[in-house]
């Protein structure tokens, strides 16, 4: 057993593994100061939230309250670690400043109130809604943080019962792309990829995916390969020199938004050197002849021209991935953020199909979530989509549908692709959504052009309900804040990127009188009092574990088939993979083997869209293009991002995240040890561009663009020239503003960004705007961006990043490898 | 032969197609995916009247190939009447019409490639049939996305 401060050493301590060897385990755990083990009352099984890996871990419990965390080192997902946002952002939990009673708004003022006064006003404001207009006044605005129980128990009262199409969460802004890639290549959902990939790959690629800080302990297996016998290679993608950057064999740092330009320039080489499973795709996938003609006009001399890479650098990371045995490839907001998201993404895809690499162990596409519950908003129907990967333009689907809900067809709206978030705000804007119910999400940080989303949120003939457990910048704006409990406090499963479903048990009481997610919804179609077609209530469960039950009923014989899951089976023991039904009690680890795909015409999730326009095809379309159930290879022309670069706005703005934070840091800002480690807002940019601007590390910068601009601390890092890059996580919360910038300039990152998506996944575009940069001051010391991550500096005297005392965690490295505690 | 008057046409209706495209971009600035969609698209049209006038040659035809542009003081009045307009409910109804209005624009610029494609063929002329071939998708694609747009954005402004 060791103690290691896990802010400065936040993938902790390597344990080497060769190819097709057993992760070896390490148990990680962080107590509350001064206890010991042995002062925990109660261990309760849960899995990790600040991010999407899905860590199985044990919450402690001492005199009621949470106390630490400590890695399940049975868990096939972490093999017992942690990272250091699990290790520490648990005392989130435990503010002081926790929302514990309802608020409703007064005479302009949020006051207290009960539960009774604010689900009336909200269950009334609706019911008047919706006599007055119908369905399409009513929208929510959903989230990747809530329980599985929580999405199918909301989608079904929107969609079931109220009959609204306006339904979407924050998961468009973070994983909205990797569910639209899937759709458009095997045109359904659902991960080609599983962890256990990693474990016997001989090449890795991340296009545009941090791994090392979104999802650390993903990222420690890769680096206990990396340090083991015969390490596979890494090929990086990103503009950014990212700790993935520093471990790779190849690192490409293209020029934001021209990701499809390089995605074709590669698959340009793959298949002109001939580097392609020709039995695999003519069995198993449809539209090669199509591929290959679009990308020989995009040979690796042209990308490397608008991409702004070595020529020879592209053919390196094509030969690498061209002549790999095992590859596992993994993408996020890189690609998912910048303009073509769906088309580029798609185009990982591609390789792996005319590769012939999927399916086997070793070869698998992760299309990441950055949130711990996205995968379930997706499956739920709390996003967009319909339940179980149901296709909302196949009658048949939603004729199933209603026979599960017990509703009739016409009362789900399947009249067009339900209404995507950004298109809700948009048609709040214009005054036809009147009533928006917004859950543990944060718009008002999150989203593009903030000074906009101030304005459609603030208007008076908007009705905004907040249901939260802090009074975020977005609650500021509400009219009724409901408090709701969290991870620890209530029960409920959830699912990450690679399937992998999980039980998180309740460890303590919510505070005050905050109750769980799914109460609130069951209260809501109460008041409503929502019926099915025969006069029984439309909701027919009142606990997570029987609405569990009702959600298996409606995943059975879909893709994502949880009927062989069970509480009582999640329980003690590892996460376990969907499908897992009586064909595979013990679930799945690889789809798609043999290249079998879901993707029939009366069977699939999606017939996908055109990737530059977004049109829909027609069931018609898709059936002559893709009749027998094949994978699809769907070739994209590279269209040029729509803001550029001009003499007054001479950068380009990233926007993204860093290691120690999530979101809109209402957790993590609360946890002392990953506050600390990144305090406040930095820009980076490269060493040449600040040389050229006589700018030093720590300047005070205003970086602005057409919509609005912020001050922050120069940070030069090994960013590639001609970016600057801005972390999100820094809203008003605490600040003077409070829900704004208190002056003239701000600190969130979406004060600059633009409102502009991809047509095909409507995904908001955050890696392209242009943007000035000047000096306000000068520098009176070093910017306070960590020096652990991809904000290591390039310059001497810069402090390292430390927690102290405060950040000691536990390490129990296992003798034998895989060992049961 | 009268070749030359279908490429003649055809590079008149996709000038049209291309201005209609960015007078109905600039007309729905606040509908961001209207505004963007609407340029990236217009482009294909502006690439189909440079390749048409370069044929054109071979026809005898002296056709302009630089797209007709659009005045800009007018798009950024246009422009910033649509952000002006942004938060009242009318744009809903007109974005409907003007969605139709393509639509209909670009189904007849389609007809116009069958047209020179079916003479093309007729004639034996490889190096016209091949540009109606690949410039023919686009237009597809300009029809399809009218037609999407306005079936997913019609619900809301007929029920609300």
């Amino acid at each position: 057993m060791t103690r290691i401060d896990r802010i400065a050493e936040p993938w902790g301590t390597r344990t080497p593994y060769g190819p097709g060897e057993q992760w070896p385990t390490r148990v990680d755990s962080h107590l509350a100061d001064g206890l010991t083990e042995a002062d925990v009352d109660r261990w309760v099984q849960s899995a990790t939230i600040l991010h999407s890996n899905g860590d199985g871990l044990d919450i402690a419990v001492k005199d009621d309250r949470i106390v630490g965390v400590r890695g399940r080192a049975v868990d096939r997902v972490n093999h017992g670690r942690l990272g250091p946002k699990d290790l520490f952002g648990w005392q989130a939990n435990n503010s002081p400043d926790r929302l514990t009673e309802p608020l409703i708004r007064r005479d302009g003022e949020l006051v207290e109130t009960d539960w009774d006064t604010a689900m009336d006003a909200v269950a009334g404001r609706c019911r008047e809604l919706l006599a007055e207009q119908g369905p399409s006044a009513i929208s929510f605005y959903t989230t990747g943080q809530l329980f599985l129980e929580e999405y199918y128990t909301l989608g079904l009262i929107a969609h079931g019962g109220i009959g609204t199409n306006h339904v979407d969460g924050n998961t468009r802004l973070c994983t909205a792309t990797a569910a639209a890639a899937l759709k458009e290549s095997f045109a359904c959902d659902g991960q080609p990829g599983s962890y256990t990939d990693i474990d016997h790959a001989d090449v890795i690629a991340l296009y545009g995916h941090n791994m090392a800080e979104t999802q650390t302990v993903l990222w420690t297996r890769i680096l206990d390969r990396l340090a083991g016998p015969n390490p596979p290679k890494v090929v990086c993608i990103d503009p950014r020199e990212t700790p993935v950057a520093r471990h790779a064999t190849v690192h490409l740092a293209p020029r934001p938004g021209t990701n499809v330009m390089l995605a074709n320039a590669l698959l340009h080489e793959i298949i002109g050197n001939g580097w392609v499973d020709a039995g695999y795709v003519e069995q198993h996938a449809v539209g090669f002849e199509e591929l290959a003609e679009r990308v020989r006009d995009y040979p690796p001399e042209l990308a490397a021209e608008v991409c702004d890479v070595p020529v020879e650098r592209i053919r390196e990371a094509a030969r690498v991935i061209g002549t790999a045995e095992r590859l596992v490839s993994s993408v996020l907001q890189g690609f998912y953020q910048a303009n073509q998201a769906t088309a580029a993404a798609v185009q990982v895809n591609n390789i792996h199909i005319v590769r012939g690499m999927l399916g086997k162990p070793g070869c698998g596409i992760l299309q990441m979530n950055g949130q711990p519950t996205a995968q379930n908003t997706r499956e739920c129907g709390a996003d967009g989509d319909l339940p179980a990967f149901r296709n909302w333009s196949n009658d048949e689907h939603i004729a199933d549908l209603a026979r599960v809900w017990n509703v009739d067809p016409m009362d789900i709206p399947h009249y067009s692709p339900p209404t995507h978030a950004m298109q809700m705000f948009r048609y709040a804007e214009e005054g036809s959504i009147r009533f928006m119910w917004v859950q543990a999400t944060n718009p008002a940080v999150s989203l593009p052009e903030l000074g906009r989303i101030r304005e459609v949120l603030a208007q008076e003939r908007l009705f905004l309900v907040v249901q939260d457990i802090f009074l975020s910048e977005t609650a500021q704006l509400a009219d009724v804040v409901l408090p709701a409990a969290t991870w620890g406090e209530k029960t409920g499963t959830f699912t990450n990127v690679d399937r992998t479903v999980h039980l998180s048990e309740k460890a303590v009481e919510p505070p005050g009188h905050a109750r769980p997610d799914l109460d609130i919804f069951l209260d809501f179609a109460h008041r409503l009092g929502l019926k099915d077609k025969d006069g029984a209530p439309l909701v027919k469960w009142s606990t997570p574990e029987e609405a569990f039950e009702g959600w298996k009923e409606c995943t059975r014989g879909r893709p994502c088939d949880y009927t062989g899951l069970s509480y009582d089976k999640l329980r003690g023991g590892s996460g376990i993979q969907w499908p897992c039904n009586d064909e595979h009690p013990d679930g799945t680890e690889r789809i798609y083997v043999d290249g079998q795909f879901w993707s029939d015409p009366s069977y699939c999730e999606s017939y996908g869209r055109d990737l530059v326009t977004g049109a829909p095809l027609s069931p018609v379309e898709y059936k002559a293009m893709n009749p027998s159930g094949k994978a699809v290879l769907k070739a994209a022309e590279y269209v040029p991002p729509h803001e550029v670069i001009s003499e007054d706005h001479p950068f380009q703005l990233m926007t993204g995240r860093t290691l120690y934070h999530f979101h809109t840091r209402t957790k993590t800002g609360r946890a002392p040890q990953l506050q600390g480690a990144a305090p406040e807002v930095w820009a980076e940019m490269a060493a040449s561009d600040a040389a050229d601007r006589g700018l030093t590390e720590g300047d005070v910068l205003e970086i602005s663009t057409p919509r609005g601009s912020v001050e922050a601390k120069l940070r030069i890092s090994g960013i590639r020239p001609g970016v600057v890059f801005l972390p999100f996580h820094y809203g008003y919360w605490d600040a003077p503003g409070g829900h704004e910038p208190d002056g003239k300039r701000g600190r969130a990152a979406n004060e600059l960004t633009i409102t502009d998506w991809d047509p095909c996944s409507k995904q908001p575009i955050f890696k392209t705007a242009a943007a000035a940069v000047k000096r306000l001051e000068k520098a009176d010391g070093p910017s306070p961006a960590p020096t652990t991550t991809g904000s290591r500096p390039v310059t001497d005297g810069v402090p390292p990043t430390t927690g102290g005392d405060a950040a000691l965690c536990t390490e129990e490295l296992a003798t034998v490898a895989g060992g049961d505690r | 032969m009268k070749l030359h008057l279908a490429i003649e046409e055809l590079h008149r209706s996709e000038n049209h197609l291309a201005g209609a495209l960015l007078a109905m971009s600039d007309r729905h600035k606040a509908d961001h995916e209207v505004f963007h969609v609407a340029r990236d698209i217009a482009r294909w049209s502006q690439d189909h009247v440079r390749a048409l006038a370069r044929i054109g040659g071979d026809f005898g035809l002296d056709l302009d190939p630089e797209p007709k542009g659009d005045p800009t003081v007018l798009e950024k009045a246009r422009q910033k009447a649509s952000d002006l307009l942004g938060r009242s409910s009318t744009p809903g109804m007109l974005l409907l019409a003007d969605l139709r209005h393509i639509y209909r624009e670009a189904s007849g610029t389609s007809l116009d490639w069958e047209l020179l494609a079916q003479g093309a063929q007729g004639a034996r002329k490889k190096e016209l049939l091949e540009l109606a071939e690949r410039c023919h998708p686009d237009t597809l694609r300009q029809v399809r996305w009218a037609n999407a747009k306005l079936k997913e954005s019609a619900t809301q402004v007929l029920v609300s």
